[in-house]
């Protein structure tokens, strides 16, 4: 058991380090937090101010849309590298199981966009300066954020599993990504409810990560959220070893 | 430590390798030869765990490499064709990875990649990243990756290709010096890297072996195995080779020059490398009284043999 917990972290720091070690990390740290502020603080999108309410409903509306293209673009290289670059033949002759390797690459890349929302944190400053906000409200927000994070990440690593190239496995993912925002899109659901029996409407609804990333937001801690995003995470995953053992099959 | 049984594997209807089946002891380096396509790397994969077999059973010292594979893998070394390596990293950061994944801590890690770097001269690009590398010090980073847990197999695709000459004879005599205590198996396309390293050799074509033993016994299946050449002066050709083929244990003569210096070649009845052959021809020629200029018995070339054996299927590799 903690033979395979150092693997995996072992896995994960490589990976890690990969990032710092270009400067792949910092143009997307900056991107990412000049397109979230950008779209928090201006009026006619996020409208933080207009809102006047102590909230960071502002801020976490723009998560899904923002994460859509830039999660893919951290998650795209994930395993098209490693096939494209060979090493894929060296990660997986070494003593270690598929499992840990997958694990510990998604882990990677999860801590990165986590570090990468943490950065986010003056943003809670602002909130707390200007008026008095439910920081348990903040907290869930944040935790919903990170899940949907992770949720993408994990559509992306099995994206690139199935190519080794790398504009290919972002198209698809953002492709992914976006049938799993629409799929619970207010306009979607509605265009669907004129035809579709509800049993099904509900289905499609309850595909998106959009119902379950807002209830978050509200505040709502409900298990159901949380095993939606972990079993998301977990599918993916398993995909991914399933892509990736039937790549060295064939 | 290694033994393979009538090993398969099926890429669709095509069968990259066709019931191989062969061991390999401690001290044994075995070399592994074989026309591009014949399955030399689809094996070598199959026994490192990469890909898994369609039909037969590897074990790698005692641990069947589809059931057990992690202990299997532990005891494996592998240097992959074209030798990749994470690009992105060092070479000391790529060897700490390397040494790290294989169990390797503290101050045993640190002298696993000092002993490395320095078996492998990679001192000079110790902090250079490996996208920078030129390609023979990138093959020897991951030749150190393979040897840094100082492991009890090494399978080595092509250790040598892409090296110059002198890195060539380097990483040659590593992998002779470690066949000693290890058990060994490269695939090559140079022939006479067989001859200085390999204690056995296997051919290995269309997915079959077509021929297995030590160097020395795939030489002896070359056609002029143990023909005689014979270069003579105060002769005319056609009277030597008479007289040379009056020999009993002669099959037939070759004229092969002809003028004032006359080369012959006398194939034996029986090949062998008794050098009887050379004997009598020696006798005769100091019997005839001509003057002796070379007189040799052929003792086989490797690349003879694997020509004859591996004969190109123009047909099949149109298909292929």
């Amino acid at each position: 058991m903690s033979n395979s917990v150092t693997n995996t972290w072992t896995i994960a720091k490589r990976e890690l380090s990969g990032y710092f070690a270009s400067p792949v990390a910092y143009v997307f740290i900056v991107i990412f937090l000049t397109l979230i502020g950008f779209f928090t603080f201006s009026g006619n999108l996020g409208g933080f101010f207009e809102r006047d309410e102590a909230s960071l409903a502002a801020f976490f509306t723009w998560h899904p849309w923002i994460y859509l293209f830039l999660v893919p673009a951290v998650g795209m290289r994930l395993w098209s590298e490693e096939r494209r670059q060979g090493t894929l033949e060296l990660l997986f002759t070494m003593p270690i199981t598929p499992g840990q390797a997958i694990f510990g690459k998604f882990l990677a890349s999860w801590i990165f966009l986590i570090l990468a929302l943490v950065l986010t944190f003056p943003i809670i400053f602002t909130v707390n300066y200007l008026g008095n906000p439910d920081m348990g409200v903040i907290f869930c927000g944040y935790l919903g954020s990170a899940l949907l994070a992770g949720g993408y990440l994990a559509i992306s690593c099995m994206t690139s599993a199935i190519t080794r190239n790398q504009v290919i496995s972002f198209i698809l993912s953002v492709v992914i990504c976006l049938f799993l925002i629409l799929a619970g899109f207010q306009p979607v659901t509605d265009m669907l409810i004129q035809w579709a029996p509800g049993w099904l409407v509900n289905i499609v609804s309850s595909l998106s990560v959009m119902t379950h990333f807002f209830s978050f937001q509200r505040g709502v801690l409900d298990s159901r959220d949380l095993i939606f995003f972990l079993s998301l995470i977990g599918f993916s995953l398993f995909t991914t070893g399933v892509i990736l053992r039937s790549l060295r099959t064939n | 430590m290694i033994k393979v049984e009538n090993l398969k594997k099926a890429f669709g209807p095509k069968l990259a390798v066709n019931g191989i089946s062969f061991t390999v002891e401690r001290g044994e380096v075995l070399g592994f030869l074989g026309p591009n396509g014949a399955g030399k790397s689809t094996t070598m994969r199959m026994i490192t765990g990469f890909i898994p077999p369609t039909e037969g059973r590897i074990t790698v010292g005692g641990n069947d490499i589809t059931t057990n594979p992690i202990e299997a893998k532990r005891l494996i070394g592998y240097l992959p064709e074209n030798a990749p390596a994470y690009s992105d990293m060092t070479v000391r950061s790529f060897l700490n990875f390397s040494a790290q994944v294989r169990g390797l801590s503290g101050s045993e890690r640190k002298r696993a990649i000092d002993r490395v770097i320095e078996l492998c001269f990679l001192e000079n690009v110790i902090h250079q990243s490996v996208d920078t590398l030129s390609k023979g010090y990138r093959h020897r980073t991951c030749f150190a990756q393979s040897i840094i847990h100082d492991p009890d197999i090494l399978i080595l695709d092509e250790p040598t290709d892409g090296l110059d000459p002198n890195q060539k004879h380097e990483v040659r005599s590593i992998i002779k010096r470690m066949g000693e205590k290890k058990a060994i198996i490269f695939s090559t396309h140079i022939l006479e890297e067989v001859e200085a390293v390999c204690s056995r050799a296997i051919i290995v074509d269309r997915g079959q072996i077509v021929a297995d033993g030590t160097p020395d016994d795939l030489k002896k299946k070359s056609p002029n195995f143990g023909s005689v050449i014979l270069r003579v002066r105060g002769v005319e050709a056609s009277a030597a080779k008479e007289r040379v083929g009056q020999l009993g244990s002669v099959e037939n003569v070759l004229i092969l020059e002809d003028g004032d210096l006359v080369t012959l070649k006398a194939t034996p009845k029986t090949a062998s490398s008794d050098r009887e052959l050379a004997a009598s021809v020696a006798d005769t020629v100091n019997q005839a009284g001509w003057r002796i200029e070379e007189l040799r018995t052929e003792e086989g070339k490797l690349d003879e043999v694997f020509r004859n054996i591996t004969k190109p299927d123009t047909a099949s590799e149109v298909a292929a």
